[in-house]
Order: structure tokens, then sequence, then C-alpha cells
């Protein structure tokens, strides 16, 4: 029997793309288990997500995407997943990169993979604002967790066993929590490893991100990544 | 020193807040935890008023010129430590309603699961 693996797709008012998502998700591995975080939409996301054939955790009301993934990793947890891989519902990350995202899990080498759009071949195309944003926050962090990362705000992850343990617990809530998420996971000795990836446009909709939203954010990100440097582990990850 | 009429006006103001505060927690309305600032408020500004040269002392030690600045300062500073205790409150309160409603949602989607099988 191979690994027990799971994709969390945190889903917020996705309906027109959450059934392709998982439908890509069983075509590039079907040992996949699928579950969608409903983060309180008010379209037909979760009758959509169900009928595709994923399991559906349906939030009482929004908790934003950290809360989302969280209850996610809580799930993995409490169903005993050895791997978890968070996916968007907006189609931009490829479900046919899922083996190099696992690949340094499976090996033992990480016990979180980030997915990168500046390693490797890059055909990322942001917004020029966006693009040094991410950079200098890579910068920043890989100051702070004392390792080279390019790309600090991807939310193309996988998580094993010791992650899933410790973020089930402890998650960044919010909005851009996967900045914060880096720096308390190298803060509590999870190790960390990032794997190029290359993520399409977005099938649907638009980035939610305004530029006073991404300075508001990149501040609020800024001060809690600070903070995050002298805060205590909310609890001690225990070896297995 | 401070004026006699000013003193009495003042002791019965922080008696009655003292007795606003004593009220809602007799009636269950205000959890000790979050009575003590204003009790210790209450107090501070009753022990000011009755001990008449206290204020002026106070004043002239930390170099205010004008005593009744000195009580301007004083309120804003427990105004801003109520404030604080607050957020931390409010901090806290939101992190165990987001624990809730994950908890509800997991909780939830075990029942229906369990239900579609029996």
């Amino acid at each position: 029997m191979g690994l027990r693996k799971i994709a969390i797709v945190p889903a917020l008012n996705e309906e027109r793309s959450i059934a392709a998502v998982i439908a890509e998700i069983r075509a590039a591995d079907p040992e996949f288990d699928v579950v969608v975080i409903d983060d309180g939409s008010t379209d037909s996301t979760a009758a959509r997500a169900e009928s595709a054939g994923a399991r559906v955790v349906r939030l009482p009301f929004n908790l934003g995407i950290g809360g989302a993934v969280q209850t996610g990793l809580q799930y993995a947890r409490d169903h005993d997943f050895s791997i978890a891989v968070q996916i968007d519902a907006d189609g931009q990350h490829d479900p046919t990169q899922l083996p190099q995202l696992l690949a340094p899990l499976v090996a033992g080498e990480a016990d979180v993979v980030v997915g990168s759009r500046f390693l490797g071949e890059r055909n990322y195309k942001a917004p020029f604002v966006r693009r040094i944003g991410i950079r200098v926050f890579a910068a920043i962090i890989s100051g702070v967790v004392g390792q080279p990362l390019t790309d600090t705000s991807s939310s193309f992850r996988a998580y094993g066993r010791r992650a899933i343990a410790y973020f089930s617990r402890d998650y960044p809530h919010g909005f851009v929590e996967s900045v914060e998420a880096t720096v308390i996971a190298s803060r509590c000795g999870l190790r960390l490893k990032e794997v190029p990836v290359v993520m399409r446009q977005r099938l649907m909709g638009q980035s939610s991100l305004t530029l006073p939203l991404s300075i508001y954010y990149s501040i609020k990100v800024l001060v809690a990544v600070f903070v995050g440097i002298f805060r205590r582990s909310a609890y001690e990850l225990k070896e297995e | 020193m401070t004026p006699f009429r000013v003193s009495i006006f003042a002791a019965i103001a922080a008696l009655i807040l003292l007795a606003v505060v004593f009220e809602l927690m007799r009636s269950r309305r205000l959890q000790e935890r979050y009575a003590l600032l204003w009790l210790l408020t209450g107090l501070v500004v009753f022990v000011l008023a009755v001990w008449r040269s206290l204020l002026g002392w106070a004043a002239n030690t930390v170099g205010i010129a004008y005593p009744p600045s000195a009580l301007f300062v004083l309120a804003s500073f427990f105004i801003l430590v109520v404030l604080l205790h607050y957020s931390t409150v409010i901090s806290r309160l939101s992190e165990q309603n987001t624990a809730l409603a994950q908890r509800l949602a997991l909780l939830e989607h075990e029942l229906e699961q369990t239900r579609s099988r029996g």
C-alpha cells in the first residue's frame, strides 16, 4: 500500500472552476482523496464539488484562506493521511505537477514542499509590482529562516506528517498566510524545500488583490513575520 | 490641594462607578476578570479624591504644573489599558471562534458521512 494522500482545496465561490480542478487532480493521480473546504461560499461550490466526487467540509462562515487550509490539515490529521497537498480552486495550480511536489516528501527530505514560480523555467506572468513584491519578501524571509527561498507566497504546497501535525494546531489565519506559515515552519523545526512549478493563468476570475490591499497585507505580513521570530511555538513537535 | 467641593464630587463619582461595577458583577453581567481593571480605576479615583494633597504631590513629582492635567493623563492611561485588554480578549475570542467553526464543520462532515453509510 502506498502513502495515503489527500488534496486540500480551499474554495470560496468557485462554482465555475471547482469541478474541473477536482477532475484534474483525479486524472493526475487517482490515489488522491480530495477534500474541498468550502469557506462560506454563497454559490453552488459545495454542491458541484460533491457531485464531482470530492469530500466537502463546509465552514459555517468565511474564515479566510488560512483558516480553511488549517481545516483541511485537521481533516488530514483526523483521517490519518500522511501527505496533504494544498491546491487552489481557481485552477492556477496544475495537478500534473504533483509528482515533483511530492518527491521530497516521499524521499523523506522535507516536511513542507513549496511549489516555486521562480525556480527553473520562468514563465510566471504577473504584474510587475507583484513580482517585485514577491522578490522582496523572498529576500527578507530567506534571511529570517536562514535558507534561500525564491517564492514565499506560493500556495501550491505539500505537507508531510510532521507538518500536518503541527499546522493543524497552529496555522496563521487570514489572507496571505503562506509567508507567515513559512516562518512558523522553520521556527518549529519543519524542513522546507522548494521545487520548481509552472503555474497557469487562472481558469476563472481575477486576483482579489488590489494595490491598497497588497500594501496592507504586506505590512501585516511583515509585522507578523517580525513578531513570529520572537514568538514561542504553540506546541512542541514530537518526534515520531 | 484639590478644592473641597471637587473632592466631594469626585469621591461620589468614584463610589457610583464602584457601585455600578459591583452591581454588574453581582447580577453576573460582568465577569470578575474583566471587572478588575474597572474596580482599580474606581479605587484610584476615589483615593485621589479623598486624599486631597496626593494629586498635587504626584503631579509635582512628574513635573506637571497643573494638577488636574495629571488626572487627565491618568484617565487616558486607564482607558488605553482597558482598550488594550479588550483587544487581547477579542483576539482570544476570535481564535476560539475559528477553532469552533473548524470543529463544527469537520464534525458535520463526519455526521453526514455516518448517516449516508448507515
